[in-house]
């Protein structure tokens, strides 16, 4: 089938399979390997995206379901070699180890202040339920998103 | 250039933020799993449905013609490729017994998940698609998953091995001389003081690195080059070699990004040998990534033994002895180290205490599971949890405060150096220091009297506060006490500085990180002692092609072991500038100092950066007669001792008792891993080992049915916590240096996991002891810890006078 999209401002389009998955149709024929596939459960959140500036995992989205919308990847946030607030809290805080969980955290965090410009730190903590992390125990991933919400009302 | 003034005074300290952030952020990653190469196939791994079997047949021919398949690979096509048997490194008795692990299985499976055949096609989906059309005839064969049903051999799941029982190891202290028998102590204990028996279960868990495994092959030109989701690329790189008879000098394995490993990436996996073999047999490019349900069911397991534990003391609470008798699940087969992971607890179940009389003996059984092998703490966990869990034990049998019971019988500050009754030397340590911060950070007193009030309120709310002194052996390790365990490597490491003509600084290392952040931290090392700015710092590591020795990342060795090899490297260099300082300086080379990475001409203003020495070396335009043109420098570093971190760390909960339900309402962590080079690093290491110490306490368990069927094979049913599950934690430090390295350092990486465990189950059974209560098994469910009241409730209705406590 045919679809046509923007990528992190490129239009592209292709012959995809029915049952390709957005996460593949990004990684395979995109070439947007920042984002990543972490399980097969819709469980981790890695490879959270975002769909008309909403975060969705693109492992639970066909790519035909992406057909003739936007969608924005880790790799398009930074403009101009300048990091996103949200990637530059993460560095700042330490909100990262091995990296792999990154792409889909911060595209999740972004959502999640979109949608909640000042969270607790409780519904910060509920916002990001849906990505997984093995390396921080989230403490620094919720302190840079805070920090962020913070920095925003200030 | 850059002058030595506006250097930071003090790098070692320093908060730095992580100079490998930037691509991880932008998503400019490079994941095994990315790589793609012209021509490359892809792989798909048919798994066995059944637990134990025979392969009575299989039928490739419909896989063979579906579309894209380049060809169809069953065990027997490629047992002589693979070999015998994939590597365990450490057999840890002259008379332990294992059966061959081949990495494709040829005649019989062993567990569910185990790899019967593979297909490579042009595309993953092609390869899943055929590998589907596979069909694989099995014999079924009896399936034991149960630990203690295996150790009682009634069925045998390796016939020619006559048992399922693969070593027995013993350590006594009254036969090593470092200690008392421990049978006549507990006698003792028995007619005049208290002994205190439990069995505990140490849940089977998972690793769950975010990554899952990939690895890719390129067999084109003349040297076949593996990059592989790996922590140990040389170790790979070695084995795969002697397993397949590949010459070493062929192969090269690169560990590119890599995403967590906590010790599940310290393996030689099957899928690993599988795709080098078909690469090579087909001469193309291969890669394969495992699903995450490939990953949960084919990945290696950790912990899982059961511990059957005896502790004696007088009764003022002295300790006399502590007995160990543990039973360790290897699983199917012997993994890398799977035999040796439960003996690197045995020299930790005395902890920081000054026990006189110690014994640890250790049943190895395999059953129709996955194998285990390391996962982070890797046998310190197990034994930490069982010594701090029969601590809070016995001081509630003797009705003693348990902190007070444990300074009763730990190393007291002055003692040190203290060789402990497991025949180790703990070189510096403060346990009054650091539990006195914990106490105070944690306000114990004050929540000591809120649990009163809430008990005598009979708050259907308990709090619980649970108490982890912890110590725990790391820095893998001195070459020669491996070699005593029977381990089959050294336990050194190396690095290499390049010192670049334009002032720029590489560190090669042998080392492979992923995801601790060393790029930053041996960056400060590098310009703290070297003198040249962090920014011109660059660690490489993780390939074999460029970092030619090495021993890689686990046990948390990296700084105390690979540090300092960096550190003696970087001295070298300074020692080999200086007789060219001095001839540029037209000084004698001991009339020199070097400080800030500048010789200066003692008394004159004279001086050489270390940087401008480089570029004289590459001009050799003037340099001393008989002088290399070169300043790099190698070393190799062989430590003379285990790093021993210690710390406390105290827990409050509160507990339900109506729902079961826990919530951590306090974590306290005050941790001494000696000298700090960078306390930002230090913290998220121990943010994230607590978080993984903690969830074994609460929620995770990899459970098989009695079929052998992995039901938590998912990360729907594997409870992997989320940030609403876990709590906020508050952390500090004391800092006792190391004296068995020249940094100060000790590892920190598994010390969080290692001490959160039983601090968290101490807090669930404290909260609910005055009902009845002294042990739920993890992980603590709301369902168990609800059963556990519950079960106390009955018992102490069911006594004749009612009401006794």
């Amino acid at each position: 089938m045919k679809v046509s999209m923007v990528v992190d401002g490129v239009r592209y389009s292709d012959d995809v399979e029915p049952r390709t998955l957005l996460v593949h149709y990004l990684r395979e024929q995109v070439g947007k390997t920042g984002t990543v596939v972490g399980c097969d459960t819709s469980n981790c959140g890695a490879c959270t995206v975002h769909l008309d500036g909403r975060s969705v995992k693109s492992c639970s989205v066909l790519a035909v379901q992406a057909d003739g919308h936007e969608v924005d990847t880790i790799e398009g946030l930074a403009s101009d070699g300048v990091l996103h607030p949200m990637q530059q809290a993460f560095h700042e805080n330490h909100a990262l180890q091995c990296g792999y969980c990154t792409p889909g955290m911060i595209m999740q965090s972004i959502d999640l202040l979109k949608e909640n410009p000042h969270p607790t730190e409780q519904e910060v903590r509920e916002g990001l339920e849906g990505n997984l992390c093995r390396c921080t125990g989230y403490q620094n991933i919720v302190k840079a998103v805070l920090s962020v919400a913070e920095a925003s009302s200030s | 250039m850059t002058t030595t003034a506006d250097r930071r005074s003090a790098e070692i300290g320093a908060p730095r933020t992580r100079k490998e952030d930037r691509h991880l952020l932008t998503g400019r990653t490079r994941w095994t799993a990315n790589i793609t190469l012209p021509g490359m196939l892809h792989l798909a791994m048919v798994r066995s449905t059944v637990a134990h079997a025979r392969i009575t047949g299989i039928d490739t021919s419909a896989a063979k013609r579906a579309p894209g398949v380049a060809g169809v690979f069953t065990g027997t096509e490629i047992a002589d490729a693979q070999g015998a048997s994939l590597p365990c490194v450490w057999p840890v008795t002259p008379d332990q017994v294992a059966p061959p692990h081949p990495a494709m299985a040829v005649e019989t499976v062993n567990f569910l998940g185990e790899i019967v055949a593979c297909v490579a096609a042009r595309s993953a989906t092609e390869a899943r698609d055929a590998a589907e059309l596979v069909d694989v005839e099995y014999g079924e064969l009896p399936v034991v998953t149960d630990l203690a049903v295996a150790a009682a051999d009634q069925e045998v799941i390796h016939p020619d091995l006559g048992t399922n029982r693969s070593a027995h190891w013993v350590f006594d202290s009254a036969a090593a001389g470092t200690g008392g028998d421990v049978d006549s102590a507990i006698s003792a204990a028995r007619e005049s003081g208290v002994v205190v028996e439990r069995t505990y279960r140490q849940q089977r868990v998972i690793p769950a690195f975010m990554e899952p495994r990939s690895v890719a092959v390129d067999p084109t030109g003349e040297q076949t080059t593996v990059w592989s989701s790996t922590q140990i690329p040389h170790i790979l790189k070695l084995i795969l070699a002697m397993t397949t008879g590949l010459p070493e000098s062929k192969l090269r394995v690169v560990a590119p990004d890599v995403g967590g490993g906590f010790g599940g990436k310290l393996e030689v996996t099957p899928e690993e040998m599988i795709t080098l073999v078909v690469a090579g047999r087909l001469g193309k490019p291969c890669a394969y990534a495992e699903t995450r349900s490939e990953s949960l069911m084919g990945a290696h397991h950790g912990r899982d033994q059961i511990q059957k534990l005896t502790l004696a003391a007088t009764r003022d609470g002295t300790v006399t002895a502590f007995k160990v008798e543990l039973t360790a699940n290897m699983g199917a087969y012997l993994g890398l180290t799977t035999p040796g992971i439960p003996i690197l607890g045995a020299f930790m179940y005395n902890a920081i205490y000054k026990f006189p009389a110690y014994r640890f003996t250790c049943d190895n059984v395999f059953t129709n599971t996955v194998w285990t092998d390391a996962y982070r703490g890797a046998g310190r966990p197990e034994a930490t949890f069982a010594i701090e869990r029969m601590m809070d034990e016995l001081a509630a049998e003797l009705d003693l405060e348990p902190l007070a019971l444990r300074e009763k019988n730990w190393i007291r500050h002055e003692e040190f150096p203290f060789t402990t009754v497991a025949g180790m030397e703990y070189d510096s340590g403060n346990y009054e220091a650091a539990t006195a911060k914990a106490r105070d950070l944690f306000g114990y007193d004050d929540l000591r009297a809120e649990q009163a009030k809430r008990r005598a309120d009979g708050d259907p709310v308990q709090l619980g506060i649970g108490i982890s002194t912890y110590t725990e052996m790391c820095g893998l390790a001195p070459s020669r006490v491996l070699g005593a365990l029977s381990f089959g490597s050294g336990g050194w490491e190396h690095a290499s500085i390049r010192m670049l003509p334009t002032g720029k600084v590489e560190v090669v290392a042998g080392v492979s990180p992923h995801g601790q952040g060393h790029e930053t931290s041996w960056s400060q090392i590098v310009a703290d002692r070297l003198g040249v700015p962090f920014e011109d710092v660059e660690i490489l590591h993780g390939d074999t092609g460029v970092s030619a020795r090495g021993l890689d990342t686990y046990g948390s060795r990296t700084l105390v072991v690979g540090g300092i090899a960096v550190v003696k490297a970087i001295d070298k260099v300074i020692e080999k500038a200086r007789p060219i300082a001095a001839h540029l300086l037209e000084a004698d080379p001991d009339d020199l100092e070097f400080a800030n990475g500048t010789f200066t001409v003692k008394g004159t203003g004279k001086g050489k950066h270390i940087s401008e020495l480089a570029l004289a070396v590459f001009l050799a335009h003037d340099l001393p007669d008989g002088v290399e043109a070169s300043l790099d420098a190698e070393a190799t570093f062989d430590p003379a001792n285990f790093s021993f971190p210690h710390g406390t760390h105290l827990c409050a909960v509160e507990v339900d008792t109506e729902t079961g339900r826990t919530t951590i309402r306090r974590y306290v962590a005050v941790d001494d891993c000696g000298v700090v080079v960078n306390p930002m690093l230090v913290d998220g290491q121990v943010h994230g080992g607590l978080a993984q110490g903690i969830s074994q306490a609460l929620f995770e368990e990899a459970l098989y049915d009695e079929n052998g069927t992995l039901v938590t094979g998912s990360f729907v049913d594997y409870l992997l916590p989320s940030a609403a599950d876990l709590p906020s934690y508050l952390t500090d430090r004391t800092e006792t240096p190391a004296t068995s390295n020249p940094l100060g350092v000790k590892g920190v990486g598994e010390a969080g996991t290692i001490a959160a465990t039983p601090c968290v189950v101490n807090a669930i059974v404290d909260a609910v002891r005055h009902l009845g209560v002294d042990d739920v098994p993890m992980p603590c469910t709301p369902q168990r810890v609800w059963a556990a009241i519950d079960q106390a409730r009955e018992r102490s209705a069911a006594r004749p006078s009612g009401g006794a406590q």
